[in-house]
């Protein structure tokens, strides 16, 4: 196994210190968060969100978050049992602690000019920050450490519930932010209902929730929570599974409707997240069935796209002129010969080399693109423009929506043919191998044509992909076909469980949708996605919705 | 040759097809690129020059990939955004030596401080990077470090964006280090033949802190066997936090020198250069520290030379847009024909 060098039985431990020093400094931690997320700009970026209308800002929600966090961790960390007074007190705390960073940061604003190295300390900031109080004030420097102690208290006391009023507590609260947050699809769903007129200017308005809406919201979620808790423990697990059964279903029904009750914008953002699904499925073979770490894998998508823009554009640079339906299948025979070339010379390379060498292959490919030397024939900076709709029966698909369905259907029928290679001979040869390379070879399976198949194929699905975000976009450029989709994808891969074909649509979801539809967040996205993977790798390595034979061997572990 | 014939498989003979074809490229290149002559030796002198600066950049991005990597058998990904930071940790120090005035007036003193800001920016960052995405996968067997050390990279570069912005941010003068010197008849930038020699001395202080001293030692004996170490009462951990620590200041040290010759730095720049650095650690044979600084020097000078040489001969428009083809190129051949680099550790045979 390529990994076998790494391990060994050696680990660091981790040193315990006192309840208090450990206290200290998560509450160092959380003020340092705090300090970062303000300086980097997201504070007076998420400020504008309203989640609960003239009330709490995304921002606001954020810091509370940082600091009730602290006290939660701080109330559980505290060795032994936890015991009341202990936990509130450790809890206040962490808060205080950050509070208190916070407003050392106010202080240095204050008296000294940082805006010249840090571009966003701005005066912006400072009045955000001072919560309305006047700007400099007592008042504004002291409330923040007062707020922060009794939010970590919230924290530690939190910690110390029986766990059933903490998960009603977390479901309400997420109900009231997912509302809060994604306001704008709400409404243009309520606006959509027919015989339902005005209820959104009564729940939401301009910016978030209204106040009442919001803490009906939050008191209906906690009940539902603890309502469905009562229901679960009554009944046995097969029932249950057949309830998660049940959600996967309304998924795929959301999914399909999706664009119909909302719009346009939505309908673009889920053209979106379906055209990463057809990507994520692709790299989903090569790195989660047969564990090839991929970072060239934007290449196959740029493949199938250029091949659609060379056949399909009414530009000068264009080949022929057909349409989308004969260009589809070429973009995905050639992007899939493309995967065969570009796995045929990395066959030997394994593990953190391989992830180097496609990276290196990929960066060639762009840079050749973007190059004078290939532009009589590529396009070169200027990209190839006037790339036809496409049509079904004389009908052109232009509408974002009709789009999302072309991808959705192309990701079905994507789906499909994973699922079922997963299960066949093939699959398990990928898992095999993926799992120890030489022992699988030594069983009989040739590594040489499984991992050419893994490319192939891997890359067939990102060049049908490419070919139809070359049609809904209508042009291609050098520039779209970074690095930075290669992560994405792998991001993705890793945030919905490596192997699982539902976690390619909860990563997607996730992190190509949720950005997308949180305007605010459209800066920050990449930062969130770096936060993410670490986050990821530290708390559930397997991933939101992991594959099946994953969990089975934690459960056996 | 039946002997081969018999033992191989068509994949060696794919490989073998691509090892011929490349090396009849570069040969049809380089016949084209010197009978074309579009360039004086003058000329190529100065791109030596040229190249020798930016691959004692690399080698000094290179010595922290092969360290990381002796001790841990892991690439740290993250280690080209390391040195973007202490490219900007240098930036500050030496904005804040430029208001005091001594920047252009002792250049020769403040040099040396602004690399220390760099160093200490760098060794820092590292040190965060290996609490975060290192110490705590130490004993699992998984891809784990290697997505995590990714997405530390991605925190690093739009952390650094939010914080300094995008525009690119310019070091402040060096006083006579910004002139020019003639050398042999040669018209040579002064900061080019700052960087190189700054570099060499930085590497031979590296140099004698492993070989000689008592830390070098541990750490030698943890990239050999490191549960061995562990039991002859070596610390294991701090070792590796040193290392991490020594690579990130050779980090900073490499980004203060880049800014030193580019004068210009941006929040984006540790991408290519990281990988430029990785390749640089793999031309000279992973884990090895003499081997980091004859790959950063050839890949320098294979980057710089090559547009030039091997380009010109095909007659393509603008050779110097695909300089990072040759880097990026030379960093995939060596990584599929030649993982073990060219003064290879034995041990990269067995991994790669």
């Amino acid at each position: 196994m390529s990994f076998n060098a790494v391990t060994s039985s050696f680990k660091v431990a981790r040193r315990r210190k006192s309840p208090l020093a450990e206290t200290l400094q998560i509450g160092a931690l959380a003020g340092l968060a705090a300090i970062g997320f303000a300086l980097i700009g997201a504070y007076v970026a998420m400020d504008k969100r309203h989640v609960v209308e003239d009330t709490l800002t995304l921002s606001q929600i954020a810091y509370a978050l940082m600091a009730i966090a602290a006290g939660f961790v701080a109330g559980r960390d505290t060795q032994g049992r936890p015991s009341g007074s202990r936990i509130v007190l450790h809890g206040a705390l962490t808060g205080l602690v950050a509070g208190l960073c916070v407003s050392a940061l106010m202080l240095l604003m204050a008296s000294v000019s940082l805006r010249s190295t840090l571009v966003a300390a701005s005066p912006m900031l400072t009045k955000a920050l001072s919560l309305g109080a006047p700007i400099g004030s007592l008042q504004a420097l002291a409330q923040v450490p007062i707020l922060g102690a009794l939010l970590g208290m919230i924290g530690g006391v939190f910690a110390a519930m029986p766990s059933r009023y903490r998960r009603a507590l977390t479901c309400g609260f997420a109900i009231v932010l997912i509302a809060g947050l994604f306001r704008d699809v709400f409404v243009s769903v309520l606006d959509n209902v027919p015989d339902f007129n005005g209820p959104e200017a009564e729940v939401f308005g301009s910016g978030g929730l209204n106040r009442v809406p919001a803490l009906v919201l939050l008191v209906a979620g906690g009940i539902f929570a603890l309502l469905r808790d009562r229901w679960n423990a009554g009944h046995n697990p097969a029932r249950r599974a057949r309830s998660s059964k049940a959600g996967l279903v309304l998924l795929l029904v959301g999914v399909l409707i999706l664009p119909l009750v909302t719009n346009d914008f939505v309908a673009q953002v889920a053209m979106l997240v379906a055209l990463y699904m057809l990507m994520g499925m692709g790299l989903n073979i090569e790195l989660g069935l047969a564990g090839l770490v991929d970072l060239g894998f934007v290449a196959f998508f740029a493949v199938g796209a250029y091949t659609v823009a060379l056949m399909c554009s009414s530009g000068p640079l264009a080949l022929v002129d057909v349409s989308f339906w004969v260009a589809l299948p070429v973009a995905v025979v050639l992007a899939a010969g493309a995967g065969m070339l570009f796995g045929l010379p990395v066959l030997r390379v394994r593990g953190d080399y391989l992830a180097m060498a496609t990276l290196g292959l990929g960066e060639i490919i762009r840079v050749l693109v973007l190059s004078d030397a290939l532009a009589p024939y590529l396009g070169g900076s200027q990209g190839i423009i006037e790339i036809d709709h496409p049509r079904i029966f004389g009908v052109s698909l232009q509408s974002p929506a009709a789009l999302y369905y072309l991808a959705l259907a192309l990701a079905g029928v994507v789906a499909f043919i994973s699922w079922r290679l997963q299960h066949a001979r093939i699959g398990r040869a990928w898992l095999a191998m993926r799992e120890d390379e030489d022992v699988a070879q030594a069983l009989g399976i040739d590594p040489v044509a499984s991992k050419l198949l893994a490319y192939t194929i891997g890359a067939a699905f990102a060049g049908a992909a490419g070919a139809v975000f070359a049609a809904l976009v209508g042009s291609v450029y050098p520039h779209s076909f970074q690095l930075l989709v290669s992560i994405n994808v792998l991001a993705i891969l890793v945030i919905g469980g490596l192997g699982s074909l539902p976690g390619v649509l909860v990563g997607a979801i996730v992190l190509i949708g949720l950005p997308e539809l949180l305007r605010e967040f459209g800066e920050f996205r990449y930062l969130f996605y770096g936060i993410a993977l670490v986050a990821m790798m530290h708390m559930r390595a397997e991933g939101l919705w992991p594959a099946t034979t994953r969990t089975k061997e934690n459960a056996r572990a | 040759m039946s002997e081969w014939l018999r033992r191989s498989t068509w994949v060696d003979h794919v490989l073998l097809a691509i090892r011929i074809s490349v090396a009849a490229l570069v040969l049809v290149g380089l016949a084209g690129g010197l009978t074309a002559g579009t360039y004086s030796a003058a000329d190529f002198v100065s791109f030596t020059m040229f190249g020798l600066t930016i691959g004692s950049v690399y080698a000094l991005i290179a010595l922290g990939y092969t360290m990381v990597y002796g001790i841990l058998r892991m690439i740290n990904f993250a280690h080209g955004d390391v040195m973007m930071i202490g490219s900007f940790a240098g930036l500050f120090a030496a904005g804040a030596l430029n208001d005091v005035g001594l920047l252009s007036a002792l250049p020769l003193l403040a040099l040396p401080l602004v690399l220390c800001a760099g160093m200490a920016g760098g060794a820092a960052m590292s040190l965060i990077i290996e609490r975060i995405a290192y110490r705590p996968f130490l004993h699992v067997r998984s891809l784990a470090p290697l997505i995590c050390a990714i997405g530390m990279s991605f925190v690093l570069q739009y952390a650094a964006r939010g914080l300094f912005g995008t525009r690119n941010r310019a070091y402040p003068g060096f006083g006579w280090m910004e002139g020019t010197v003639s050398l042999f008849g040669l018209i040579v930038p002064i900061p080019q033949i700052v960087a190189f020699v700054a570099a060499l001395i930085v590497l031979a202080g590296l140099l004698a802190l492993v070989k000689l001293s008592p830390l070098g030692k541990a750490m030698r004996a943890v990239a050999e066997d490191r549960d061995a170490a562990a039991l002859v009462g070596i610390n294991v951990g701090a070792v590796i936090v040193a290392t991490f620590a020594i690579g990130g200041a050779m980090a900073g040290v490499a980004g203060v020198l880049y800014a030193l010759v580019f004068k210009q730095i941006t929040v984006f720049m540790g991408f290519a250069l990281g990988i430029k650095g990785f390749a640089a650690a793999i031309l000279g044979g992973i884990g090895n520290l003499g081997g980091a600084l004859l790959g950063g020097l050839v890949l320098g000078l294979a980057e710089a030379l090559g547009p030039a040489l091997i380009l010109e001969g095909f007659g393509l428009p603008a050779p110097y847009q695909l300089k990072d083809v040759i880097g990026y190129g030379m960093l995939v051949m060596i990584l599929i024909f030649r993982p073990q680099g060219l003064l290879g550790e034995r041990l990269a045979s067995k991994r790669a």
